[in-house]
């Protein structure tokens, strides 16, 4: 069956040229970089060429890269060990609209006594940075602030952001995962104390992220043992992986421009074309700021994992931020912190796309998804009487 | 993804009995869109009181959709007393088994029938009547509620408790509440059969149902919406949380300097006038 991948917030095809650079790490040479033989003093080598590759797409020096097992490991070491060097602080800011690898590492940093500030999004997704301005005092060790979120492609202007955390003197970190590979990021210029990134979401296998801590900040080691990474992250490095994220990160730097402008073109035409042929859609964040591969849609009148089910019928694979897809009753925290209507939350589904996307896979989602909609409609008990096909029975009951 | 079974499956993709009965003899609702589900169910009986003719409309997720289907097929034919005595674990027996997380889609089918029966029989509101205290208002479940599920499925965890009717499946602050509860059952269980329990004070409550909430987008589309759409704003249906609820200001309304009046001496007003005289507005702000 034909399948068209568009869940690619939640994971990426590995490329081809990725597979083919980290696969000589995985059969022949298989040496430990730490040994003293040639052997393995050869993975050194190939771990400082990752390093570098990493370093020129985001624009800052090899020696404030990490490798780590991935995005989450980055937040956590971000967070925790920065907050570890200054004891003395106990505020932390954020958002209500991070990712749970930020959100639920803070949440705990709170219950352990800190003072927690979760800024609000307004209906767009768009943070107010006066309200940022007030809330940030010399007590306030971290700012962590997504760089674009997972399930609206919101993008915030991380740079004034940045610049205003600075101005107060506390440290800034940012979950870049959606954005790296997508926008340009230029940390020579942004003001960016720690950022984290994952190799899965830019075409790079799982298993392996990266957390970039500029030169002069110190965070304390969350994983502790032989001397790996300067000391700042042990463990035996995961030369594949590290290899295979220096080759996807040269790969973004490739594509960067003229992949995403392609992709965006994609995305706008799947977003336009399926908000005239379905009544009672919306769009879900601020389309002046957006990731060019993301868009989330609400359909009004019915529920985002029935959407899903239909839609994987066909081979299309999409996500939902509805409370049945995940596994538990709420649904998604970022749209019910936008004040997305109820209404809308529950039937909202995101469309990520990739530069492996093509026109003739978007104009078969185009063609299909109306289908889903209608189908779905004639079931609900909410479809008002002119949107529905069947007609609604007699009203029995007299109020409430 | 859910591992869903064959039937789940096959029900979903092929439902049984969509529709509306023109003139039925029982309707049932139950569920809410803020909840993320709803069921309405309505039946028509022949001459020798079976159910001659089910159709329904779900609100919901695959199973939700499966579940309500298997139920029609399972009712057709059916005497009422035959159908009332189907529990929400046959309607999840009848399709080959429902995720663990996924079993209150059954028992909002069970519930359904129950206020469809109920309807035909007192020619009652047809709405699920929450009996005795609400324990979850997350999601408006009561502790009558709570000890059925126990009761009936022998519950033993808050966990499996949420999965069956969602009670504690949002702030998790009745957890504690929900523990008492399965204690109770489940000691009661042991010392002596249905010990006749205190006449519960019934309160009457209908706060988690479509008609509501369908009766409160009325009254704003109809009432509300148009004079503030007369003075280029307008407003938002954000969450209905019993009988408090969440409306948003959009356009002018946003930046308007009366917008409180607004508030209580035209939205509250006229969905008091219109749904509840209990109705409570509240803006949802950006604090």
């Amino acid at each position: 069956m034909k399948n068209v991948y568009l869940d690619n917030n939640a994971t990426t095809r590995v490329a081809d040229e990725v597979i083919e650079a980290m696969m000589p790490f995985l059969t022949e040479f298989y040496g430990n970089a730490s040994s003293m033989h040639s052997f393995g003093g050869r993975m050194r080598h190939k771990i400082d060429t990752a390093r570098a590759q990493v370093a020129e797409l985001i624009h800052c020096d090899p020696s404030e890269i990490i490798f780590t097992s991935c995005g989450t490991e980055s937040d956590n070491t971000a967070i925790r060990g920065a907050l570890a060097r200054c004891p003395d602080k106990r505020h932390i800011i954020t958002t209500r609209v991070e990712h749970p690898a930020v959100q639920t590492t803070v949440r705990q940093l709170q219950k352990q006594g800190y003072r927690l500030t979760e800024l609000p999004v307004d209906s767009l997704g768009r943070l107010d940075l006066e309200q940022l301005a007030e809330t940030i005092d010399e007590d306030t060790a971290l700012v962590t602030i997504m760089y674009a979120n997972n399930e609206t492609g919101v993008v915030f202007p991380i740079d004034r952001i940045a610049a205003l955390v600075k101005q107060n003197g506390s440290l800034f970190h940012t979950d870049a995962v959606q954005a790296v590979g997508k926008l340009p990021i230029d940390l020579s210029r942004i003001p960016i104390d720690l950022m984290s990134i994952s190799g899965h979401k830019l075409h790079g296998p799982k298993g392996v992220g990266v957390l970039y801590v500029r030169r002069g900040t110190s965070v304390a080691p969350q994983l502790v043992g032989g001397h790996q990474e300067s000391g700042r992250r042990a463990g035996t490095e995961n030369v594949p992986g590290i290899v295979a994220m220096g080759k996807a990160c040269e790969l973004a730097r490739t594509y960067m421009n003229e992949e995403n402008e392609r992709v965006r073109q994609m995305r706008d035409r799947l977003e336009t074309s399926i908000l005239k042929r379905c009544p009672n859609a919306r769009i879900n964040g601020d389309a002046d700021s957006r990731l060019p591969n993301t868009t989330n849609i609400s359909f009004e009148y019915i529920e985002g994992e029935a959407i899903l089910l239909l839609l994987d019928q066909l081979g299309i694979d999409a996500s939902s931020g509805s409370a049945c897809t995940s596994g538990s009753l709420e649904p998604s925290h970022v749209l019910r912190a936008m004040g997305i209507p109820f209404t809308a939350v529950h039937g909202s589904i995101r469309f990520s796309l990739s530069r492996y996307n093509t026109d003739e896979e978007i104009d078969y989602v185009i063609d299909h998804v109306p289908n889903i909609i209608n189908r779905l409609r004639q079931i609900s008990p909410f479809t008002p009487q002119k949107d529905a096909t069947t007609a609604a029975p007699q009203d029995r009951t007299p109020g409430l | 993804m859910w591992d869903y079974t064959e039937k789940v499956k096959e029900h979903f993709f092929n439902p049984r009995n969509v529709g509306v009965i023109e003139d039925p003899d029982g309707v049932g609702e139950v569920g809410s869109l803020a909840c993320g589900d709803a069921l309405k169910l309505m039946f028509k009986l022949d001459d020798a009181g079976r159910i001659a003719d089910v159709k329904f409309q779900t609100f919901g997720c695959g199973s939700a959709i499966a579940s309500s289907s298997a139920l029609t097929e399972m009712i057709k034919g059916k005497t009422l007393e035959e159908a009332e005595k189907i529990t929400n674990q046959d309607i999840a027996d009848f399709l080959g088994g429902l995720p663990e997380q996924k079993m209150h889609c059954s028992v909002m089918g069970r519930e359904a029938l129950e206020a469809a029966i109920e309807n035909y029989r007192t020619g009652g509101s047809g709405v699920h009547q929450l009996e005795g205290e609400v324990i979850c208002t997350c999601f408006g479940v009561t502790d009558k509620e709570i000890e059925r599920v126990v009761r009936e499925n022998n519950l033993t965890t808050v966990e499996q408790v949420t999965n069956y009717c969602k009670a504690g499946g949002g702030c998790g602050g009745c957890h504690p509440d929900i523990e008492d509860i399965i204690a109770r059952q489940r000691s009661q269980g042991r010392e002596q059969p249905a010990p006749v329990a205190p006449a519960p004070k019934p309160v009457p409550r209908s706060m988690t149902n479509i008609q509501k909430i369908k009766k409160i987008e009325q009254a704003l589309d109809e009432h509300v919406r148009p004079a503030l759409q007369a003075d280029g704003g307008d407003l938002d249906l954000i969450d209905i949380i019993g009988d408090k609820v969440i409306i948003a200001f959009r356009g002018m309304c946003a930046h308007c300097q009366v917008a409180e009046y607004t508030m209580s001496e035209v939205v509250q007003k006229r969905l008091r006038e219109f749904v509840s005289p209990d109705i409570i507005v509240e803006e949802k702000k950006q604090e």
